[in-house]
């Protein structure tokens, strides 16, 4: 998702100035909250246009309502799925507005115009929420801060500069009198919002920076957190689906309709595209009621937009990649690489695969549709992106986007799983669905039917070639990624530029290598190929990364060592490398043995994904034949923080990701059809296999930096570096669970 | 047949093969124990059986019709329970939170079968996936509350 932003987005706008909504009428807006909405930057036809689309929809509330009780409502526009961003948000609104962000309930706002604070665009994803609102957020905060200091300086009739805050009050210290937010709530409302706003100076924060406990620990610990899975309205059946096996099929004839009509609680059999459905007045009755019902499944229409061929399978798919001809186009230039690798004293070659992956978020897919008497149609349903998803609703619903109310519950899980793929969202079948029945449907998807219909990180082959001179020291490196990637896919293909989610963590390398080419081979995938948590960084860092381990032994060189020379003109990367050196008691590779009597060995690695840069270093051993992963230590500069503690569950989050995709992940496809149907065929980490996790901070000061994705990048090569350093065997396919090791 | 759920008697109507994970959500509108796989796999679907950590997914309610049933709804009425919700705060061990029903339950089965659980008792009785990878704060919080 990164590079989706810089190939589609402009430059983040940071001057969203607040306007006041608080006169418009808002559903759900309590009585005389103070409303504050924000005025997007810089363009006046994305503002008119959100202004004319809250007088059209009242229902479009604004992001902050202060209750009179003093707590908050912060109506945010990022949706809370793990990654801590309801609680950053209200750190960062609560350090302005001079409120504890503890007194904050933080909701995904509704779909609206208000809300696209990202340059006019909304998503959450790329690791991009805090850092694309860090400012705007900063500032409503601020105003309504500002506005509520106004408010008790006409209600005490003294100046506003006699007047300071405390969290969740104004004080007049001359006169001792205190007023809280709540009980000024009301009248901050009926005030503009100022023209500018002062923000307080950083050595001031009291929360940003801070490791503030999470908002939604408790809730999360005791069951009450509510997942769109676990969403009721009143009248509502339920339904299940079995899908085409294969992609692209369709729902023929049925052999025993009658018997599965005759199914307890059944209430309807509904043809759909690519899929059958049963509702019914229980899940798992529709669910045994779909799996009971015999259908065949029909070729398509030729016109079929995306087919999948009926012997496809990853293992022909990766002889596809390999047998795939340059150059491909270019990515990335510097010098003439082609020249140097002539002139090299010793070339090195090898060429990296990594496989297909599912998200296996822990909640699987549904959707909510209730349609109203008045045209309207609800949605609860899991989501990146509110307004993509009412856009693509109002379509399948076949009415305008504006009579599609969103609703954004918490997520369990995403990892890139909820933006729009097509035939990977359940959504479009729960519309009609509820139509067809004329009741409210709630969607789920067995496990099974997810992992035939996820959306995928697609496979990947890189070919590398590197030229050393006669020192050892790199001169030449040379690149061709091969197959397509997920920003290709959804948001357009250039026609003449590389695809950046297939060549990220490949090109823009910090490493002071004179002669480079990086181009991307572009390959279409047959099947629904998604953002998967640090999109292309997830497999390329992998392959450079160890493809330079590669490089340094084939030139006698220490990996470590190598990287600090080729980064000797690079402070920011130089002190992260030394710092995750340092944290993990000093770099040494091994192998050696450990005080337990196991032979150890360590690997390292370095990415720069999504504004941050990582170094990581990870120690190994194996058992009966495994990889064991004991210790990772992760050295992160995102610039600047808004909460460590967060920081580091995120690190220990994405480990725990990258070291399932090495050591245990692949989606494998046999006659185009994807083979795992649940955890039982496609195994993830489990809790014995995590390691120990080190973290540290390095606050650089540069532009802020993602959180969410970047620990994960560096840990498959890191892991599979230090395998190599063990056993001498360089690994140039995931997973390891492939190989079979010998103790050693 | 007659599910005792939290203390409380349902009459329940369905298949006997129902799985007791569909009962508690769909027939009794209770949403905290969560789905995750169907296989038991995943164990986010934990609850007590007569205090056994049970994966109500693949248990046929007819199975436990009599048996007193704990979910995660009733968690904070146990104490070693709450010590457990407590620790869980503490150590701000969720992150997407869907598993962390199964994981509470997993981890007040364990404590109140063994409140002094060794590291191996842990991670012999810890084994629910995360996805978020929360393993080492689930480890941390159930350390905490074996420490008291």
């Amino acid at each position: 998702m990164n590079s989706m932003n810089h190939d589609f987005l402009a430059a983040d706008s940071l001057e969203g100035r607040p306007v006041n909504l608080s006169r418009r009428s808002f559903v759900g807006a309590s009585l005389g909250a103070l409303v504050l909405g924000v005025a997007l930057p810089g363009s006046r036809a994305l503002a008119q246009t959100a202004a004319a689309a809250a007088k059209a929809a009242p229902r479009v509330s604004a992001f902050l309502e202060i209750r009179a009780d003093s707590s908050v409502l912060l109506r945010s526009p990022f949706i809370e799925g793990g990654q801590g961003i309801a609680t950053a948000m209200a750190q960062i609104v609560g350090e302005e507005l001079d409120a504890d962000p503890a007194s904050f309930t933080v909701e995904c706002a509704p779909a609206g115009s208000d809300y696209r604070i990202m340059n006019g665009q909304r998503f959450t994803g790329g690791s991009r929420s805090v850092r694309s609102s860090y400012e705007t957020m900063r500032r409503i905060g601020a105003s309504a801060r500002q506005m509520l200091l106004q408010a008790a300086a006409n209600r005490l009739q003294v100046p506003v500069a006699s007047l300071t805050t405390e969290p969740g009050r104004v004080r007049h210290a001359a006169s001792n009198r205190t007023l809280d937010y709540g009980t000024l709530a009301t009248d901050a409302a009926a005030l503009p919002v100022p023209e500018s706003v002062t923000l307080r100076d950083e050595k001031d924060f009291r929360w940003i920076g801070k490791p503030v406990a999470r908002l939604d620990a408790r809730d999360k610990s005791t069951g009450k957190a509510v997942y769109s899975i676990d969403m009721q309205v009143d009248g509502m059946l339920r339904a299940a689906v079995q899908h085409a096996p294969r992609l692209s099929l369709e729902p023929g004839a049925f052999a025993n309709e009658a018997e599965v009509k005759a199914m307890p609680g059944v209430h309807s059999i509904h043809r759909l595209p690519g899929a059958v459905a049963v509702v019914a007045d229980r899940w798992w009755r529709a669910r045994r009621a779909v799996e009971t019902l015999k259908v065949t499944w029909d070729e398509p229409v030729s016109s079929a937009s995306r087919k999948m061929p009926a012997d496809y399978s990853s293992e022909g798919r990766k002889a596809q990649l390999a047998a795939a001809p340059g150059p491909g186009v270019t990515a990335e230039t510097v010098g003439d690489a082609a020249a140097a690798l002539k002139g090299a004293a010793k070339t090195v070659t090898a060429t990296y695969d990594a496989p297909y992956l599912a998200h296996g978020q822990l909640e699987p897919p549904s959707a909510l549709a209730r349609w109203n008497d008045d045209g309207t149609l609800d949605l609860w349903l899991p989501n990146q992106a509110p307004e993509m998803f009412q856009g693509l609703a109002a379509k399948a619903a076949g009415i305008p986007p504006e009579k599609v109310k969103i609703h954004s519950p918490v997520l369990g899980g995403f990892f890139g799983r909820h933006f729009i793929y097509e035939t990977a969202n359940p959504f479009p079948q729960a519309i009609l669905l509820s139509k067809a029945v004329g009741r409210p449907v709630k969607l789920i998807w067995s496990r099974e039917e997810e992992f035939l219909r996820d959306a995928l990180r697609p496979m990947g082959l890189v070919r590398f070639r590197a030229g050393l001179d006669a020192n050892g020291m790199p001169v030449a490196f040379d690149a061709e990624a091969v197959g397509e990637g997920p920003v290709g896919r959804w948001f357009g293909r250039k026609p003449d530029a590389a695809d950046s989610s297939s060549v990220e963590g490949i090109s823009g390398k910090p490493y002071a290598i004179p002669n480079r080419r990086v181009a991307h081979v572009v390959v279409d995938d047959p099947a629904i190929i998604g953002f998967w948590r640090s999109v292309g960084h997830s497999m390329n860092d992998f392959f450079y990364e160890t493809f330079f381990d590669e490089v340094a032994d084939a030139g006698k060189q220490d990996p470590f060592e190598l990287r600090l020379r080729l980064l000797a003109d690079k402070p920011r990367h130089k002190t992260l490398l030394e710092a995750v050196g340092e944290l993990s008691g000093g770099w040494k590779r091994g192998p050696f043995t450990a005080p337990d009597g196991s032979k150890r060995a360590r690997g390292v690695a370095m990415a720069s994904p999504f504004g941050s840069e990582v170094a990581t270093i990870a120690e190994v051993s194996l058992k009966s034949g495994a990889v064991a992963v004991h210790d990772v230590w992760v050295a992160i500069d995102p610039g600047r923080i808004v909460n460590p503690g967060i920081i580091e569950a995120q690190v220990n989050s994405a480990v725990a990701l990258g070291l399932s995709s090495a050591l245990l992940e692949e989606v494998v496809y046999a006659k185009g059809v994807p083979q795992a149907r649940n955890f039982d065929g496609y195994p993830i980490l489990p809790p014995d296999r995590m390691p120990r996790v080190h973290v540290r901070i390095v606050e650089s000061g540069a532009p802020m930096g993602g959180i969410g994705e970047p620990g994960l990048p560096g840990v498959p090569p890191a892991v599979v570096n230090a395998v190599a350093a063990l056993t001498g065997q360089r690994v140039r396919s995931l997973p390891l669970s492939k190989m079979k090791f010998g103790d050693t | 047949m007659q599910v005792i759920i939290n203390g409380k008697t349902h009459q329940v109507d369905t298949e006997d093969d129902t799985p007791l994970l569909w009962v508690i959500r769909d027939e009794l509108g209770m949403t905290g124990t969560k789905y995750g796989c169907g296989i038991a796999q995943c164990g986010a679907c934990t609850v007590l059986v007569d205090g056994q950590p049970t994966r109500s997914c693949v248990t046929p309610v007819s199975s436990v019709a009599g048996q007193s049933i704990t979910t995660i709804e009733a968690i904070t009425e146990d104490a070693v329970g709450r010590h457990v919700v407590e620790a869980w705060v503490a150590n701000q061990v969720p992150q997407c939170g869907y598993c962390q029903s199964g994981q509470v339950m997993a981890a007040t089965a364990l404590l109140k079968q063994n409140p002094k659980p060794s590291e191996q008792d842990i991670a012999s009785a810890m084994i629910n996936l995360c996805r978020c990878g929360t393993y080492n704060a689930i480890a941390a919080a159930v350390r905490q509350v074996a420490q008291g």
